[in-house]
């Protein structure tokens, strides 16, 4: 199979900025710029495939570091297949999932099972973050030489954070000499207590139970300062806060190995969306204030936060049509994420290059994993229209989860084809 | 005029007519209660369900006074004994009660936001009875009745609100109350205890007591529970009792005139005195017993008559 992608303009941060062709035979890329030769490839035959990408948009496949694919244990909410189908659909070639599994993903069995639940479906990676500690509780490490040896590429608390410093230190030290990405979900637990959505005046008139923001920042100074003892690097998951980003970008000065992401509904929304207690908003940490928006879109801009991670969290709608302080945290994300991260272009917060390093270089480069469109690489490729309009309709989404705050929200720019190792696993030409 | 709401979910979502409307209904509502025969037909073959999610029994027992005294007929569900307690969600339960065509649902519920989301869900008129640290809306209109009874008027005077702030449905509820109807509101105790923002309603706070107290019209304290040591909201209630405690010393430096309101159930010896709780200022019995007119009122005013038109 060859299959030529036409005139499109290739976003390659790093490695090339502009029109041309690419040129992939089976599941890797053979040749790019413009009008390869597939003579001089050695091959005689036509393109079985040309996909015209004139006035289009052609980037390195993108990655999302934060997804919860909820299989095993959760199917009703996601299973693996429907999860990469979503991520597929919303662009993304690769996608990390989260260990807060039934059982957690805390060992080689589980990792090695996601992996081949996720071969079978063949629509996406997948990379299994594994636990930082057994079965989530904080009490043990969990085995990431096995876990790294079956597949895994970080750890995590994700979900249940590690409030001791001591295990946290040593997780990061375990970790480094493993080669394994630690991925801190930074809250306090006591500080957080029994809180549903941001601690301010919102809450006070909603009658809601706070969360403060030093309840965020406050772990991820911890963590910096483990990170620094220790000198693993460190990637700080879904930061929603003004003070996270001050921490982050004083570490970054410093010279600490951190890395962090943050989510688009933290760059787009404010705590205003929870009002008439609307539970598609409830998420953990919540959606904080203008100043905080502001702040995370500063940072995305000067390179503070290095990527756009969805923290995809798919439930199923009776967890989520209840009283406030009941509903489950978290929202789906993968078939959102590109359309709000173009939107940030589209304000003129970041450029489209910047967008796609958060998207896709920058999780490539965090992960240890080759991410560039160079010959020779697998040809996993986005092919992005930023131009159409869509009205976001979550009945159709891909994903089993509809637990969206952007439902019926008119965006622009998405997906129109997805390839990962040469496949065309989503398109929508 | 008459109400075209409905749902009285809170405070902040009530215009000042239409708390003028609910109040001088109320006052003919007090009325019925003090003649021999207690009991209009007004709200005959209405049926008015109280859903208590939550303990009550000041509360549930003036709704069911009140829906009686109409000659509603008046069914009570409690937490322990429904099937919230067999695990049904809130939406189903609040379907197979629509099911049964109830007139107007009475809710308590110890999720913030839980009338609303009944409301929602369901064609019968929601009352809210108390969500979480929310609104108790009937709790404060029969304040302001019982104030307005006392002073003859609400606006201009100086409301103190003293106490567990942070916690309190009816602090909040009064904030928007009393501020709408013109009065000024103070709010005060232990900053543990007073939430982020809340000048925002309009209120102003002090964590001294003293200040608190002299030149209030009115001296609203609220109960202190002491599982709120668990939180670290406070040392003791010894040293509570003595900061923020309403004692007839500090009463001596309050105005003349002055009230002593309490939403009950109180806390002998903490934030109120026995001495105090008894004394020729305290209206809080008067609470109670506007709280039945007040419900009657919002109960007619929503059930009797025209149905509403509006969805909201």
């Amino acid at each position: 199979m060859l299959t030529l992608i036409r005139g499109g303009r290739i976003v390659d941060p790093g490695n090339m900025d502009g029109v041309g062709d690419i040129l992939i035979e089976e599941d890797r890329i053979i040749q790019i710029g413009s009008n390869p030769d597939p003579g001089s490839a050695g091959l005689s035959r036509k393109p079985d495939r040309v996909i015209d990408a004139a006035g289009k948009i052609v980037s390195p496949g993108l990655i999302d570091m934060h997804v919860h694919l909820r299989e095993p244990g959760q199917e009703y909410k996601e299973t693996i297949e429907t999860g990469c189908r979503a991520a597929a659909s919303g662009g993304f070639t690769t996608i990390c999932c989260m260990p807060n599994t039934h059982p957690v993903n805390d060992n080689a069995q589980i990792v090695e099972y996601i992996i081949s639940r996720a071969k079978k479906a063949g629509l996406a990676r997948v990379l299994p973050v594994g636990a930082i500690s057994m079965g989530l509780a904080g009490n043990q490490l969990s085995e990431y030489s096995e876990m790294k040896n079956a597949g895994a590429v970080a750890v995590s608390d994700d979900g249940r954070p590690v409030s001791d410093s001591l295990l946290m230190r040593r997780a990061l030290e375990y970790a480094k000499g493993f080669g394994l990405l630690v991925i801190s979900h930074c809250e306090d637990l006591s500080l957080s207590a029994n809180g549903s959505m941001n601690e301010g005046v919102t809450s006070t008139r909603m009658g809601l139970a706070g969360i403060p923001n030093a309840a965020e920042s406050i772990m991820v100074l911890r963590d910096i300062a483990l990170c620094e003892l220790t000198g693993a690097p460190l990637h700080i998951a879904h930061v929603s806060t003004k003070e996270s980003v001050e921490a982050i970008r004083r570490a970054k000065q410093r010279g600490i190995p951190v890395t962090a992401e943050t989510a688009p509904h933290y760059f787009t929304l404010t705590e205003e969306a929870v009002k008439n207690y609307n539970t598609h908003a409830k998420m953990n940490p919540p959606l904080r204030t203008e100043k905080d928006v502001a702040a995370i879109q500063e940072a995305l801009a000067d390179g503070t936060l290095d990527v756009i991670a969805t923290d995809h969290a798919p439930h199923a709608e009776t967890e989520k049509n209840l009283e406030f302080d009941q509903a489950s945290n978290g929202i789906v994300g993968l078939e959102t994420s590109l359309a709000l991260g173009l939107n940030l272009v589209g304000q003129n917060i970041l450029t489209l290059p910047a967008l796609i390093e958060k998207m896709s270089i920058n999780p490539a480069k965090i992960l240890g994993i080759q991410n560039h469109l160079v010959p020779g690489a697998y040809a996993d490729i986005t092919l992005i229209d930023p131009e159409v309009i869509f009205e976001v309709d979550a009945d159709q989404f891909k994903s089993k989860g509809r637990n969206t705050p952007f439902n019926g929200w008119q965006l622009k720019g998405r997906a129109l084809l997805t390839m990962v190792g040469g496949r065309v696993v989503f398109e929508d030409l | 005029m008459q109400l075209i709401k409905k749902d009285i979910l809170d405070m902040e979502s009530l215009s000042s007519d239409e708390i003028n409307l609910i109040l001088d209904t109320a006052k003919q509502m007090k009325e019925i209660s003090q003649r021999p025969i207690k009991k209009v037909p007004t709200l005959r073959g209405k049926t008015v369900v109280l859903f208590f999610y939550e303990a009550s029994t000041r509360t549930r027992g003036s709704f069911d006074i009140a829906a009686k005294r109409l000659s509603a007929d008046c069914h009570s569900i409690a937490a322990n004994t429904s099937s919230m307690v067999k695990g049904e969600t809130l939406l189903d339960t609040a379907k197979n009660l629509e099911a049964m065509n109830p007139d107007v649902i009475v809710i308590r519920h110890s999720s913030a936001g839980a009338p609303h989301f009944l409301a929602q869900n369901t064609e019968a008129s929601i009352i809210n009875a108390g969500d979480g640290m929310h609104a108790h809306p009937t709790q404060s209109l029969l304040d302001l009745m019982t104030v307005k009874e006392a002073k003859g008027h609400i606006e201009g005077l100086r409301i103190a609100i003293i106490g567990d702030i942070s916690h309190s449905r009816v602090a909040r509820c009064n904030c928007h109350g009393f501020t709408k109807m013109g009065a000024e509101v103070i709010l005060a105790g232990p900053p543990t205890m007073i939430p982020k923002g809340i000048e925002q309603l309009g209120v102003r706070v002090t964590h001294d007591m003293g200040e608190a107290v002299s030149n209030s019209d009115v001296i609203m304290m609220l109960r202190i529970q002491k599982e709120r040591q668990k939180g670290f909201l406070f040392s003791t209630e010894r040293e509570y009792a003595r900061t923020f405690g309403l004692s007839l010393k500090r009463l001596e430096k309050a105005r003349d005139d002055v009230l002593v309101m309490h939403p009950g159930p109180i806390n002998r010896g903490v934030e109120i005195s026995s001495e105090v709780a008894d004394g020729p200022h305290s209206i809080i019995l008067d609470q109670v017993t506007n709280g039945v007119a007040v419900r009657m009122a919002v109960l007619y005013l929503l059930a009797g008559g025209v149905r509403h038109v509006d969805a909201h």
